[in-house]
């Protein structure tokens, strides 16, 4: 029965990721005055990719055609994961939230691969820029969940949460802190503004799409639905980490859909914030992004500090 | 019983290097074996044949190499077995051997922890020894005689073995020195050049200076003992000043060997210039023979461990660690690339064991022993992947005739079965899911989390950093492999000579690598059984052993508590199957959508060309950019102008040197010192055999004054 949920929960996450990117563009339009396409427009996006004959460049190994099912398997196992609409799932016990920014390396170690594969300057561009990024993040990113887990003394996710939900509304300085270095983490890897435009591919400043030029069909499909997958893995983590009421404790029906339902909303309104971000902020210089990522790898590290000063039990 | 086997090891080697002098002892095999034909009246005529052909020039060499690199390979079977049996048995096997001096006997002891250490040599020999004979047919026999080599690697082997088994100060320094001298030879192998003999004598140089530390921290425990064996040694007791200089001592020698920063240099110079079986043997085993004698001085002999002992190791593993890999990404030489890493692997190594020591310290003996086991989980992983990347190496080399990654590209379809192992050893190290490396990082993470216990405050905000640093370590060794992996097979060829490429025929060279690859995949997915031989090495070093021991089965890992963390590689790796399986099942199933082949796309110019690609300097440009203080970069560019006004662009030429810091700031100002102190020592040589008498005279009378 758990199982079942937890593949059900993994499910969900999949088929909801190109919703939210969907429901982020269309925010977006509306702020920027644009008549949005519909929420479901990624879905159809997705659909008729599947439907294309990708096309290959002469020069592609193998490893260029394998990693689009690579880096989406991986980024679904990420999903596994990170608890959604329950906590307590048996798939999360099975890796914890190191294991988890393993699987976005791993997703990453191929996508870099597999620009470098085709040989010419755009791939290597995005992949050189996407492994420098990456470098700065993880840290940052790391610094942040230790404070979570140092705090919860378990790094793995569903017990954190459980450790969240249980302590009730505390406001927590090392939590503050923590949340913010996050948010900007999550917005440097995933490639949104300032960091990365995801909607454009002038030369000298893409990074995720400079990668991926090569790819068509089924193959741009997946990447482009691990992307949006990751996306919405980043959302939740911050929604669930750190505003986790409404999850499901226990597994009865009524809990899960109530669960599902806070999810939504959270998200719904993480995302508006996101779209509001984006269209107020201006793409950054490549060689400021390091800046950016120092501040949030020192916000992370004040989050700690301030942990285990002012709220650590001796 | 164990004792035999392992005293087998270590013979087996021995006879390996001796029968690689047999070398040239072709014609006085012949008279042997006519002699004992025409002594045995029933030979027949077949017999007679077999002998004769495979004593003709050619095929008695290859012969003969076969049979050097099968008790290499036995030797390293014979190892892994002892390590084996006194792993799973933890017993302490005592004995002494009367060699050496007549009232200085040598002291064996095999414990768990020299176990463990052979176990990880047993499996690099191994592994080499398939390598091996394949590899060393390059080379040409009359200027680089395989009697040399042979001899040298059958000592450096038995060298590191007998490390492992020594129980007394002098018969370790023996066997460190056989180590280090016999790696010396081979690292001067292949000396016409002159950088080759100036990396071995930089070796040579700083294995001697680490060696006196080593001994003069032995001399210090022996100062407070009454002898040299390990057991008075670890009976004495210590005032805290002069355990600490003990313990500076020693990690000033085993980190010399091991590859600390700042005392790295020799790795950079000597990895690349050896074979590459000898650069796996060096870096994939010596430098865990190293991180051994650490251990077994620090744990073992000088038994009470000091928290700021930990926190040295733990900088100093910190600062090696982030300077190793970012000195690793700036190279375009494979495997000083790979020599580089080593350092990054062993500042890790390091920073996990002053983890260990700090928490022994404080009183907590069970994360002491995560920390431990960490450590020594993270060396038998590197010793597996990092000696696979150098076999792969050599391979490269073997084929392409070259180690710039800057000429290379295009093999993965040249070498697809040398590409595919290569990219396992490029995953481990960057310490992916799935494989080795990442478990071993992973129980790092766990040791690292588990600060809250600790009271002092200076520590519990200090050890996050660390943990933080060493995340940066992993995600850079990603960015890092992923230019070296990318560089190398992916792309299109850079050169001619790798256009021209093709898979190695050897199935030696091939089955070498192909072994340890699978053992990266292997203990990747199932640590269990290492880390349950690892946990008896702690239970009898520290006497305690993981908080939470029932939960060491084949599927879960939880180091602390099931509450605490788990990870299960299996279930990853069944969950990671069904997704992908489910994805590749449903987007293949229509035929029509079949992939096509078409030209890269050239945004309409057309005419690519492989010099549009990425290099290794542009790839790591950013890095360069982000972290420019961490090297000494010098960059030029030169622009040829010509045309009417001169203004015309007709050549750019880019010259990028990357220089490491150590050398001005600490190496530069040694040579200079010690330059000053010889001009000074100079001036009372005179070169007047008058003066010389009467220095002698004066000495004879000083001492004479001295006695009496």
């Amino acid at each position: 029965m758990n199982w079942l949920i937890a593949v059900l929960q993994t499910t969900l996450f999949v088929i909801l990721a190109p919703l939210l990117a969907g429901w982020v563009k269309c925010c977006k339009c509306r702020l920027q005055n644009r008549k949005a396409p519909s929420v479901f427009q990624s879905y159809r996006d997705l659909l008729k990719l599947t439907y294309k004959q990708p096309v290959v460049s002469e020069q592609a190994s193998w490893l260029f055609i394998k990693a689009p099912y690579i880096i989406f398997s991986a980024t679904v196992l990420a999903a596994t994961v990170v608890p959604l609409i329950a906590v307590d799932l048996p798939t999360s016990a099975s890796a914890d939230v190191i294991v988890m920014v393993g699987f976005f390396a791993f997703a990453r170690f191929f996508l870099a691969l597999a620009g470098l594969d085709v040989g010419t300057a755009f791939g290597g561009m995005g992949s050189s820029r996407e492994m420098t990024i990456s470098s700065l993040a993880e840290p940052a990113m790391l610094m942040a969940i230790f404070t979570l887990t140092m705090a919860a003394s378990t790094t793995n996710l569903s017990f954190a949460i459980a450790h969240v939900l249980g302590e009730g509304l505390v406001l927590r300085p090392s939590f503050v802190f923590a949340l913010a270095a996050l948010i900007l983490v999550a917005i440097a890897e995933t490639g949104r503004i300032p960091v990365d435009n995801p909607a454009t591919h002038l030369e000298l400043t893409m990074i995720h799409e400079a990668m991926i030029l090569e790819y068509s069909g089924r193959h741009l499909g997946l990447i482009e639905w691990a992307s949006q997958l990751k996306l919405m893995l980043y959302g939740v983590l911050i929604a669930n980490i750190f505003f986790p009421w409404g999850i499901a404790e226990t597994l009865s029906l009524e809990a899960l859909g109530y669960g599902l339902l806070a999810i939504m909303g959270k998200l719904a309104v993480l995302a508006i914030f996101l779209a509001i971000a984006e269209t107020l902020v201006a793409k950054m210089r490549l060689f400021r992004v390091q800046e950016y990522l120092s501040f949030a790898y020192l916000l992370g590290l004040l989050g700690m500090l301030s942990h285990i000063i002012l709220e650590a039990s001796r | 019983m164990i004792l035999v086997l392992a005293y087998c090891a270590v013979l087996l080697s021995f006879a390996s290097g001796l029968l690689a002098l047999m070398m040239h002892q072709r014609h006085n095999f012949l008279a042997l074996s006519q002699y004992w034909l025409k002594k045995s009246p029933d030979s027949n005529r077949n017999y007679e044949l077999v002998i004769d052909s495979s004593l003709e020039e050619k095929q008695f060499l290859i012969l003969l190499r076969q049979a050097v690199f099968v008790l290499l390979g036995l030797s390293g079977i014979f190892a892994v077995l002892a390590g084996l049996s006194v792993l799973i048995s933890k017993e302490v096997v005592t004995d002494q051997i009367s060699l050496g001096l007549p009232w200085l006997p040598w002291h064996v002891r095999f414990d768990c922890l020299s176990g463990f250490f052979f176990l990880i040599v047993g499996i690099a020999v191994s592994a080499v020894s398939l390598y091996g004979p394949g590899y060393v047919n390059s080379y040409d026999e009359s200027q680089h005689p395989f009697a040399v080599l042979g001899l040298f690697t059958g000592l450096f082997v038995a060298g590191m073995l007998l490390v492992l088994l020594a129980d007394d100060a002098f018969f370790f320094m023996i066997a460190w020195e056989l180590m280090s001298v016999a790696s010396y030879f081979l690292v001067a192998f292949q000396h016409e050049n002159s950088a080759n003999r100036r990396a071995a004598f930089l070796y040579l140089l700083m294995a001697e200076v680490g060696a006196l530390a080593i001994i003069l921290g032995f001399g210090v425990l022996a100062g407070f003992a009454d002898g040299f064996t390990f057991d008075a040694l670890r009976e004495a007791k210590l005032s805290t000043t002069w355990a600490s200089i003990a313990f500076m001592l020693a990690l000033l020698g085993f980190g010399m060997k091991a590859g600390i920063v700042p005392v790295h240099v020799w790795l950079p110079e000597a990895h690349p210039v050896a074979p590459s079986h000898i650069s796996a043997l060096m870096s994939g085993v010596m430098l865990k023979v190293a991180l051994y004698g650490l251990i077994r001085f620090c744990f073992d002999l000088l038994g009470d461990v000091h928290w700021q002992w930990g926190v040295v190791l733990l900088i100093l593993g910190t600062i090696s660690a982030l300077g190793g890999i970012l000195y690793a990404m700036m190279q375009t030489n494979l495997k000083r690339l790979l020599a580089y890493s080593s350092v990054e692997n062993i500042g890790i190594i390091f920073m996990v064991l002053g983890l260990s020591m700090i928490f022994m310290a404080n009183g907590q003996p069970q994360l002491a022993a995560l920390g431990l086991l960490a450590a020594l989980f993270h060396a038998f992983n590197h010793a597996l992947f990092k000696n696979l990347l150098f076999l792969g190496a050599g391979i490269i080399q073997h084929q392409t005739h070259q180690l710039n990654i800057d000429m290379m590209g295009g093999l993965i379809k040249k070498m697809p079965k040398t590409s595919v192992l290569f990219l396992i050893g490029c995953m481990s190290i960057s310490s992916l899911p799935l494989f080795n490396g990442f478990v071993s990082e992973w129980l790092a993470f766990q040791t690292a989390l588990q600060v809250d216990v600790l009271d002092n405050g200076v520590l519990r905000s200090l050890i996050p950093v660390a943990a933080a640093a060493l995340a940066l370590t992993a995600a850079l060794a990603a960015a890092c492999f992923v230019k070296v992996f990318g560089l190398i097979f992916l792309g299109q060829p850079r050169s001619h000579h790798c256009d021209k490429a093709h898979e190695v025929q050897d199935k030696g060279m091939l089955a070498g690598p192909a072994l340890l690859a699978g053992l990266c995949f292997l203990f990747g997915i199932f640590p269990g059984p290492v880390i349950s031989l690892i946990n008896g090495v702690s239970g009898q070093l520290l006497g305690e052993t993981l908080p939470n021991d029932a939960a060491l089965g084949w599927l879960w890992l939880a180091p602390v508590s099931a509450n605490q963390a788990s990870y299960a590689p299996p279930l990853v790796l069944i969950g990671a199957l069904i997704a992908g399986g489910i994805s590749f099942w449903y987007l293949r199933r229509n035929p029509t959508t079949a992939l096509r082949r078409a030209e890269t796309w050239d945004c309409g110019f057309g005419g690519l060309t492989p010099s549009m690609q990425y290099s290794s300097s542009a790839f790591t440009m950013p890095f360069r950019r982000i972290f420019a203080k961490v090297w000494i970069v010098d960059e030029q560019i030169d622009k040829d102008m010509h045309g009417a006004m001169n203004q015309d662009v007709a050549a750019v030429h880019y010259q990028l040197q990357i220089q490491d810091h150590s050398w001005p700031r600490l190496y530069e100002p040694i040579e200079h010192g010690v330059n000053a102190l010889a001009k000074l020592v100079g001036r009372i040589q005179t070169g007047n055999i008058r003066l010389y008498l009467s220095y002698s005279l004066a000495t004879l009378l000083l001492l004479l004054w001295v006695i009496s």
